[in-house]
């Protein structure tokens, strides 16, 4: 079975190695969609929390 | 429950031992005899079966683990490990294929027992995804994956072990390397790929691992801070939402 | 145990026996498959690997149609919760139901594999018949206990019929592989050849790690 010259070869070899490549990366990029949702609720939740805190610092004001 | 200790540390060593691996298989690793430079191809295919196989077996001592204690964080590490593995069994299988093509001219070849154990593999475990979807009850779906996940964990081995009896009668290896021993240089270089592929498989599943607990806990904390009410209900998921 | 286990195998032959379901349409199905096997290979009449793996993936399929209706009646008519509410050893039922399945497939192989040897074989198999029969009984040992587990695991899902064959025929393959390679030789145009019982010992070995391990796993399957 006959190996086949370099120039004939290159592009397959490169081509394994970007399938590769291109698997981890789109891994990473729905990663990062997660990450992107994750700190979206993040800032809804610290809203949230300020908006509470808020609340319960205007009723010590009524209070006093 | 932190799953991304460590994270940081193992992130650079797959990127470093990943770079290195590259840099040996074309600056230092011999052209093969028999295919040249197509052989390459091996360095990046390999590995990715040997840590794909190992993932798969790993999702199923995971599993064991879950039904023994029924800790759902088993199950969750049981599920990520089997879903990087069939990312990179994907990754085997067109590798493969452009290998095959490459020295043999067919896109596909039924003589290269890693390949044809590969596809069936793949055919199971494209089946974990749907089995969990199917089953709403969270507590019944993780059992039930585990079950699964043994099972199918078990039967990995055993297929390697099959197809490679059967396919070895009647045709020689037609992808191995120089037949017989490797020389030390391709050694050393198959070594370095192969941890690095391990290491990247680790450093994915840590990512993973964390990303999925922070939304579980997020969801959590979303009840505990808005109520019952301000939180949308969960929808249908194959992947574990409580830990 | 034992009396848990022939009780419940004695339930399902009695239902067999009365309603006749599942062993004729196992059984229509495989004569179906021979007639579609001849027109789809043209050919009339198959020999060595050719016949071998007709038969054998013919078998499968029919084993996939039992495998999906071995739990259906407990699935539908609550006999799960029966069960799981009598003080008896829940693997008995794995026991039960793979003892089944397998007296199903080998019911279905006394007509099914004298058909075959009259619509399709070529040479006579008359003197390879009991390496035959080794090879049929272990098989069907094997199909029976991955059917068994995966038609438990799917029986409680939403799409129980489609994916238990999706899990069961990869999972199945090494059977296929050992069969077909230790029934080729007999099926070989010029009179059977030697015959490779190292397949034997294959197919001995799948029945026995799978039989163990869903022998471990199959009450997780039943908890409530």
């Amino acid at each position: 079975m006959p190996a086949l010259p370099l120039d004939d070869a290159g592009p397959y070899v490169a081509a394994a190695y970007l399938v590769f490549l291109a698997l981890i990366l789109i891994y990473v990029s729905i990663m990062a969609t997660k990450l992107g949702r994750i700190e979206r609720e993040i800032g809804e939740l610290s809203e949230l929390v300020e908006r509470r805190s808020e609340r319960s610092g205007e009723r010590d004001q009524e209070r006093v | 429950m932190t799953f991304g200790r460590g994270l940081h540390a193992l992130s650079i060593a797959s990127a470093a031992l990943i770079t290195v691996a590259f840099a040996l298989v074309f600056f230092y690793a011999p052209n093969d005899a028999d295919q040249g430079f197509i052989q390459k191809i091996f360095y990046v295919h390999v590995p990715m079966a040997i840590v794909a196989l190992c993932g798969f077996v790993a999702g199923g001592v995971f599993a064991i683990k879950h039904l023994r204690s029924g800790d759902r964080a088993d199950d969750l590490r049981s599920y990520v490990a089997i879903h990087i593995s069939l990312v990179l069994a994907v990754g085997v299988l067109l590798t493969g294929s452009i290998w095959a093509r490459a020295s043999w001219g067919h896109w596909w070849v039924w003589d290269e027992p890693t390949l044809v154990s590969f596809l069936i593999v793949f055919l199971l475990y494209a089946c974990y995804q749907p089995l969990r979807f199917s089953i709403e009850d969270p507590e019944r779906q993780a059992r039930y994956a585990a079950v699964f996940a043994i099972v199918a964990g078990a039967f990995v081995p055993l297929n390697f072990t099959a197809v490679r009896m059967a396919e070895s009668l009647t045709h020689p290896r037609v992808l191995s390397t120089t037949g017989g021993a490797m020389p030390g240089e391709m050694r050393l270089t198959f070594l370095v790929a192969l941890a690095g592929m391990a290491c990247l498989f680790v450093t994915l599943w840590k990512y993973e691992l964390a990303s999925k607990s922070a939304s579980i806990q997020l969801r959590s904390l979303k009840r505990r801070l808005a109520g019952d009410d301000g939180l949308a209900p969960l929808n249908r998921s194959a992947a574990p939402q409580h830990l | 145990m034992r009396g848990t286990v022939a009780a419940l195998i004695r339930k399902d032959l009695q239902l067999e026996r009365r309603s006749f379901e599942s062993v004729p349409a196992m059984l229509m199905f495989s004569i179906a498959t021979f007639v579609l096997f001849h027109f789809g290979l043209d050919r009339s009449s198959l020999a060595g690997d050719l016949a071998a793996g007709v038969l054998w993936v013919t078998l499968l399929l029919a084993a996939v149609l039992g495998m999906n209706r071995l739990f259906l009646a407990e699935r539908e008519q609550g006999g799960f919760d029966g069960f799981l509410m009598a003080p008896v050893d829940r693997t008995a039922l794995f026991v039960a139901k793979a003892i089944v399945l397998f007296c199903f497939l080998v019911a279905v192989e006394l007509v099914a594999v004298p058909a075959f040897v009259i619509l399709l074989l070529e040479p006579d198999p008359g003197q390879a018949l009991p390496e035959l029969l080794a090879v049929l009984l272990l098989a069907d040992a094997g199909i029976a206990v991955v059917g068994t587990l995966i038609g438990a695991l799917g029986v409680q899902t939403r799409a129980r019929d489609l994916i238990v064959p999706l899990i069961a025929l990869p999972l199945l393959v090494p059977v296929v592989i050992a069969a077909s390679e230790a029934s080729a030789p007999l099926f070989a145009a010029g009179g059977a050849d030697a015959f490779p019982a190292r397949w034997l010992v294959v197919l001995a070995l799948y029945d026995a790690v799978f039989g163990l391990l869903a022998y471990a796993v199959f009450d997780f399957l039943l908890e409530e």
